[in-house]
Order: C-alpha cells, then sequence, then structure tokens
C-alpha cells in the first residue's frame, strides 16, 4: 500500500462553503453578568480575538475580588430568597426553557463559538450546542426527583457553586457545570476561560429571556486570579473545576480545612488500545475522532494509541492515508474537519511537546496540508517509534498529536494503559467481547469507549481516576455531585458523588 | 501459688505478618486508671511506607475476589470477634475504663457492623451504579469500583477503641480496596487484637494493615504518599486535619473529612466515598 499523496486527491477539493456570519451580531463589549444584569467589572477589559485570524470580536469586562463578592453575595440572595425556595417542578421548567432557547439559538451560538474558539462549525453545529440543549433537557426533569437521586427522601442543594470552565468546549462545559447545579438548587457564580468568554456571555442573554430569577446565574469573564477569589470566597459551598491538573491541585490544596465540597475534571493522557481482530475500518475513524476531534484539545482524547504489533504497519499506513484527506482550515466552513489552535501559548505547548518528541527519538509524520497564513494551526500529526518513557507518552499535549505504541498481548496492552498518573479515559477495539470487558475491569480510567471513543451525553457519567480528578459529571452522580442530605450527613467528602 | 500469666506482645501488622517496628520504638499503654497494660509498637514512616507497599500488592487480589467471596470473608471476621469476645471486652473495660456491661454493647455493635458491611459486598455496585440510557446505539453502564490504597485514620482517643476502628476500616475494603489504618494511640490493644482475627479471616494478607502509634506523626507521611488513593481522616479532628487534606491534594487523592465523632455511622457513603466510577460505552450493532 502506498502513501496517497494530496496531488492525487485533487479531486477531493471543494469549494469554500463558508457558514454565514449574519446570523450573529456581536456588541462591541460584554460586561460581566451580575445578579441579572450586565455590569461593568473592576478589571481592566480584554478582547476577545478569533485564533483562526487573530480577527477582534468583541471586548470583555473582567472581574476581580470585588466582582466575586458582588455576584457571590448576589448568588447568596438569590439561593436564600428565591432558587432554593422555589418548587422543583417550577426550577425545572426554567432548565426547560432555557433547553429550548438554546434549540432556537443554535446556530448563532454555533458561528459564535467557531469564532471565538476556533473549532469546526460542523462540531459545534452537530455537537457542542446541541449537547448543551441535551445537558439542561436532561437535567431539568431532575429537579422535581431529587429524593430519587439516591441520597435519601428530602435532600438539598449545597448553596452557591463556584464554578471555572474551561476553553475547548466553552458553551458545552458552561451547560455540564450550570445544569446540575440549577436543578439541584444551587446558584451559580461562574467563570468561562480567558480566551472563550463569548458563548458564556451570549447564553447570559438566553437567561435574561428565560427569565431567570436574578443572580441565580452570575458570570464573570477575567483572570485567573479572579478565578482564585471565586474558589477561596468564605461563602461558596462548591467548587467545580475543568481543567489542568496543575490547576485543580491548587484548588484543592485551597478548599481543605473548609466545608466546601469540590469536584475536578482534570487532564489526561487516554490510552486508545487497538487489538488485532478491530473492526479496522471502524477502528481507523475511531482512532482519528479519539485524537482530530477539537484539535486534540480534549482531556479524555486517546493520545496514545496502543496497537497490537503484527497490525502496527497497516494501521500506521491508513491513518496516514486518512489524514491525509482532513480538511484543515476555516473553522466557520463547513467542509473543515481540523480547525484553529485555541491561543498561541497552547500551540507553543503542542510546538515544544512535539519538539521533544522528535528530539527524543520518535520519528514524526504531519499530514501534507496548507496551512493559513494567520492565526494558530497545527498540521494532524502522528508519531511512530515512540517508548513510554517519551514525553510525548507521558504528557498531555492537549493539541492534534497521536503517540503510537505498540503491544503483543492484552496484559501489555493494560499495563501500558496504567502507566500514567491520569485516568480519565480509554479506549478499547476488538470484535470479541469477552476480552473487551476483560480489559475493561482492569483499566483504570473513568470512561472506557469500546468499538467507539469520544461520546458524551447527559445521562451517562463522566469522570477520572487519579490526578483526573474526582466526582462524576452527567447522570445520576452528576446531580449527587450538587446535593446533600444536610448537616447530619454520615459522611463530608471532598467528593461530589458521595451519597 | 497463683499461676504467673502469659502477657501478650502487641505488634504491628503489615502483609498479614505481624512484626514489631523496624524502628525499635515501643511505647506504654496504660489502662483508664492509669496502670500498665502493654508496651505497643511505635510504628515509624518506614513502617508506614512498608504498609502501603504491602496494601498495594494485596489490593489487587482482594478486589479480584469475587463480591459474594469478600462478603463472606467480612463475615467470618464477624464469626471470629464474636468468639473471642472475651479478649475485647477485658481491654475495653481496661482502656476505656467502662462497665463489663457496655464493653459487651462495643463488641456487639463491631460484630454487627463487619455483617451489616458484609452484606453490602455484592450489594453496593447495584445500590451505586446506573444503567445510563443514552441517546444512541450504546450499551452504557456506570459501576464503582475500589479507589486503592486507602489510608486511614482511626478516631483517636480511648472511647470506642475498638468500634471506631471497625466503623472506617470495614466499609473501606467491601468494595476491595486495601487499607493503612493508624489505630487509636491512646487506646491501641483492640485494634490490634483485632488483626489476629484478620490474620484468621481468610482475609489476604495486607488488605488490612494496622499501626498503632502517633497518628501525628505518621499521617503526614501517608497523605504525602504518591501510592496512596484516598485519605480517610475520620479519626483527625484533632490533628492539623486541615493541612492534612491540603498535603494530600498533591497527588489528588480522595478525602474524607472528619466528623468529630468517636465512631463513623454505618452507611452507604462510607462504601461510596472511596469508589470510582467506571462508565463503559459498547457499540451496539445496528441490524
Amino acid at each position: 500500500m502506498t502513501l496517497t499523496t494530496p496531488s492525487a486527491l485533487d479531486f477531493l477539493d471543494y469549494a469554500p462553503a463558508p457558514e454565514s456570519r449574519g446570523i450573529l451580531s456581536l456588541r462591541e463589549e460584554y460586561g460581566l453578568f451580575i445578579d441579572g444584569e450586565y455590569v461593568e467589572g473592576h478589571g481592566t477589559p480584554f478582547a476577545t480575538i478569533s485564533p483562526s485570524t487573530g480577527e477582534h470580536l468583541a471586548m470583555m469586562a473582567a472581574g476581580n475580588a470585588e466582582d466575586v463578592d458582588r455576584a457571590v453575595a448576589a448568588a447568596r440572595r438569590a439561593y436564600t430568597t428565591v432558587w432554593s425556595r422555589m418548587p422543583g417542578a417550577e426550577r425545572a421548567k426554567y432548565l426547560f426553557r432555557i433547553a429550548r432557547l438554546v434549540q432556537e439559538r443554535s446556530r448563532e451560538l454555533a458561528v459564535a463559538e467557531s469564532l471565538d474558539n476556533g473549532k469546526p462549525i460542523k462540531e459545534t453545529r452537530d455537537f457542542d450546542v446541541p449537547t448543551v440543549a441535551a445537558w439542561f433537557f436532561y437535567y431539568a426533569g431532575w429537579a422535581d426527583k431529587l429524593e430519587h437521586a439516591g441520597l435519601g427522601p428530602d435532600p438539598r442543594g449545597l448553596g452557591v457553586a463556584a464554578q471555572i470552565i474551561p476553553w475547548n468546549f466553552p458553551l458545552m462545559m458552561l451547560a455540564w457545570k450550570i445544569a446540575p447545579a440549577l436543578a439541584a438548587g444551587n446558584t451559580v457564580v461562574i467563570k468561562p476561560a480567558s480566551t472563550t468568554p463569548l458563548t458564556a456571555l451570549l447564553f447570559a442573554d438566553i437567561l435574561q429571556q428565560a427569565d431567570l430569577p436574578a443572580g441565580v446565574v452570575n458570570i464573570l469573564s477575567g483572570p485567573g486570579s479572579m478565578g482564585s477569589a471565586m474558589v477561596e470566597h468564605p461563602d461558596v459551598d462548591k467548587v467545580a473545576f475543568t481543567g489542568s491538573t496543575e490547576i485543580g491541585r491548587g484548588i484543592a490544596r485551597a478548599i481543605s480545612g473548609s466545608r466546601k465540597k469540590l469536584t475536578l475534571e482534570l487532564g489526561g493522557k487516554g490510552a486508545n488500545i487497538v487489538f488485532d481482530d478491530a473492526p479496522i475500518d471502524a477502528a481507523i475513524e475511531g482512532i482519528v475522532s479519539g485524537i482530530f476531534f477539537n484539535q486534540g484539545q480534549v482531556c479524555c482524547a486517546g493520545s496514545r494509541l496502543l496497537v497490537q504489533e503484527s497490525i502496527h504497519d497497516e494501521v500506521v499506513e491508513r491513518l496516514k492515508q486518512r489524514l491525509t484527506t482532513l480538511r484543515v482550515g476555516d473553522p466557520l466552513d463547513k467542509n473543515t474537519d481540523v480547525g484553529a489552535i485555541n491561543s498561541a501559548s497552547q500551540l507553543k505547548t503542542i510546538t515544544d511537546l512535539a519538539d521533544a518528541g522528535e528530539a527524543e527519538g520518535a520519528v514524526k509524520w504531519s499530514a501534507p496540508c496548507v496551512l493559513p497564513d494567520r492565526g494558530f494551526w497545527y498540521a494532524p500529526t502522528i508519531f511512530t517509534g515512540v517508548s513510554t518513557s517519551h514525553r510525548i507518552a507521558r504528557e498531555e499535549i492537549f493539541g492534534p498529536v497521536l503517540s503510537v505504541l505498540t503491544f503483543r498481548t492484552p496484559a501489555e496492552a493494560i499495563a501500558k494503559a496504567n502507566n500514567t498518573p491520569y485516568g480519565l479515559s480509554a479506549g478499547i477495539w476488538s470484535d470479541k467481547g469477552s476480552r473487551v470487558l476483560a480489559v475493561v475491569d482492569r483499566l483504570r480510567a473513568g470512561v472506557v469507549w469500546a468499538n467507539t471513543f469520544n461520546k458524551f451525553d447527559p445521562a451517562s457519567p463522566f469522570g477520572g481516576y487519579k490526578e483526573s480528578g474526582y466526582g462524576r459529571e452527567g447522570g445520576l452522580p452528576g446531580i449527587q455531585s450538587y446535593l446533600t442530605t444536610g448537616p447530619t450527613d454520615a459522611v463530608t467528602a471532598a467528593k461530589g458523588s458521595t451519597k | 501459688m497463683s499461676r504467673l500469666s502469659v502477657a501478650k506482645t502487641y505488634k504491628l501488622y503489615i502483609g498479614g505478618a505481624f512484626v514489631r517496628s523496624e524502628s525499635g520504638r515501643v511505647y506504654e499503654v496504660t489502662t483508664k486508671k492509669g496502670a500498665f497494660a502493654a508496651n505497643a509498637a511505635k510504628a515509624s514512616r518506614k513502617d508506614a511506607r512498608d504498609a502501603v507497599v504491602a496494601a498495594r500488592t494485596a489490593t489487587a487480589k482482594w478486589a479480584a475476589l469475587t463480591p459474594y467471596n469478600r462478603g463472606q470473608v467480612l463475615y467470618r471476621v464477624a464469626e471470629l470477634l464474636e468468639g473471642r469476645r472475651a479478649q475485647f471486652v477485658q481491654e475495653i473495660v481496661g482502656g476505656e475504663g467502662v462497665s463489663v456491661a457496655a464493653a459487651n454493647a462495643q463488641v456487639d455493635a463491631a460484630v454487627d457492623l463487619w455483617v451489616w458491611y458484609a452484606g453490602w459486598c455484592d450489594k453496593y455496585l447495584q445500590v451505586a451504579g446506573t444503567a445510563n440510557p443514552v441517546a444512541g446505539p450504546y450499551f452504557n453502564l456506570s459501576v464503582p469500583e475500589p479507589t486503592g490504597v486507602v489510608a486511614v485514620i482511626a478516631p483517636q482517643g480511648a472511647a470506642d477503641s475498638l468500634l471506631g476502628l471497625v466503623s472506617t476500616v470495614a466499609p473501606a475494603i467491601v468494595s476491595g480496596n486495601a487499607v493503612v489504618v493508624i489505630a487509636s494511640e491512646s487506646a491501641p490493644l483492640p485494634a490490634v487484637s483485632l488483626t489476629e482475627i484478620l490474620a484468621t479471616s481468610d482475609l489476604p494478607g495486607g488488605v488490612v494493615n494496622v499501626l498503632s502509634g502517633s497518628a501525628a506523626e505518621m499521617a503526614p507521611w501517608l497523605v504525602a504518599h504518591a501510592d496512596v488513593n484516598a485519605v480517610d481522616l475520620t479519626g483527625a479532628d484533632e490533628l492539623d486535619w486541615a493541612g492534612l487534606e491540603a498535603e494530600a491534594a498533591g497527588t489528588l487523592k480522595r478525602v474524607v473529612r472528619p466528623t468529630g465523632r468517636t465512631l463513623a455511622p454505618p452507611a452507604l457513603s462510607r462504601i461510596t466515598a472511596l469508589t470510582e466510577t467506571k462508565t463503559v460505552w459498547h457499540t451496539k450493532a445496528l441490524i
């Protein structure tokens, strides 16, 4: 089998098919959203840009500790006077409303997300935003059924939740955090990532349209120091964070000795294990979506491919062929498969780690694609000849870079898969069900995909083992993370999913 | 002439073996009234590390047993405790200064607690796991699994010197975890005697490792140990538990905070707090 060259694929060239930006009208500046209103922040406003072009999109207000005080006070007031007293059935209706409004404005949100994050419109349109609506729809139904959540007859919300979300799925992460918190009766102060604050503040507009009581959700754009102020605020009862393991450690340290509950969804170095009896066509697609979905900027990405030695050459060859057909470019183009890297600093992280991979002796291959002149881009890349000690096999790269390792026996695959301080995700490809289940049992990972990868659903709990964090988002454990049975609770654990 | 009794040497229990502290240290344990009771081993940080190694080795075997099997082992602990109650009553009366009736009640409660948790081994999964109705052709299941090695600071002080330890250790091992527990410093004798029961209950060596000595001295090493997955600070309310929790953040250990009580009331949450949830997606064919 020979590697297909780009020129042989010329017939696959499409005319550009950009999604219209007309559906989106951005304001020049977005305030913080506190107590139901857009207000000015006390920090220095900052620009949010499109990482695919560098284009200035809007100015964003920046909050500081003073704004955090205001927002937490508003959230506490809303919790005490409105939200915790409201019948669950009424809370549910607000969440259903929000789900519907997200669906109605889904194209606008998708365009905004692709612009601000750099990810392809086909992902924001077909995955991110539909998942946002699904998350609110799922948790809406829990709001009036909390007595069935497995915590006893009369569980209640914790109070004020401080939530900090990353830039890789900006609006989706917001939904993962806000929907269960509100359903359980909590009020929220949430901080979107500094490079992707736009859709969170557009979402505030949806909250106004939904007529959500003031203060129930407060949205603060701002720097990391503002996030620290949220975590450390004495009137916060719950902290939920998705992001890097390093920051997660700091948060766990910061809340120690307090009454605060914590859920952490942190980094990963997911192993995608391909056995020699795998359905190979499906496996190739699964490997590709496992690491190139969202430019690999996914905490649960299958960034380590463990392929059985006997099929290594075939898998690598077919992967290269497939990567050659990926379309890298304008995120708003409906044909684009791979968009821009989210920021200059993330691009540097990826580049540095990839350089280390070459320096340590792994063999690098990048898809022969033309990268745009402006913005932040990295071509889909595969490293072969990777050993377990290489940095590219150990450190989270958070980019479109796949490290290929081999194994001979299931025991070796399991040992290599578990050989990491992380434990978020794993994949198994095999046609033999009994082997899949046996391997599943021995993988130390919170989510295992068998003959699929990177699937998410509001009904399905998601979260990590070991240094990938604790607590679960999604499903029944996701609502338990925001509930308590009160001061008589037998266990006060620094873990959200106790029951 | 009355017969001279034979006193027992109270040792540590690490990896299924009864050992003295590698440090050679002991400390004097007295009765509530101040009389000499025994020289208990004063475990060192090296002993604590050895215990973690033993626990790590044991957890794979223990977790791999069927839940039915684990349940029977926990039940056997209850059986043997029942049969040897006199020894525990004597140690509790001496160490806590309570009546024989109260000591008997404590042993009753400890036996019953082992039985209660024994029954959870093959049930907690069904209560804490979920079948997930995802929007797609996937079989989707979430099941709790043991987190691995758990360091436990049992309730310190003289009250509930047997029951306090049992109330933290039994739930931790239900799911398949292995435990390193620091017994009550002032009243360690019932905990040490319990190891003789554990050793003869078909509990694999290393699943429960019992250290006597200073919790304040050993706890910082355990919460910072990179091969410990979770720490149960139930008995740490007199220690700098906030500092211990902060130290545990280094490798993002799961933390159970102090309750300020002499024992941990029976609760499913004691089991689930020391588990991980694994979600499995499997494709379904389109037929």
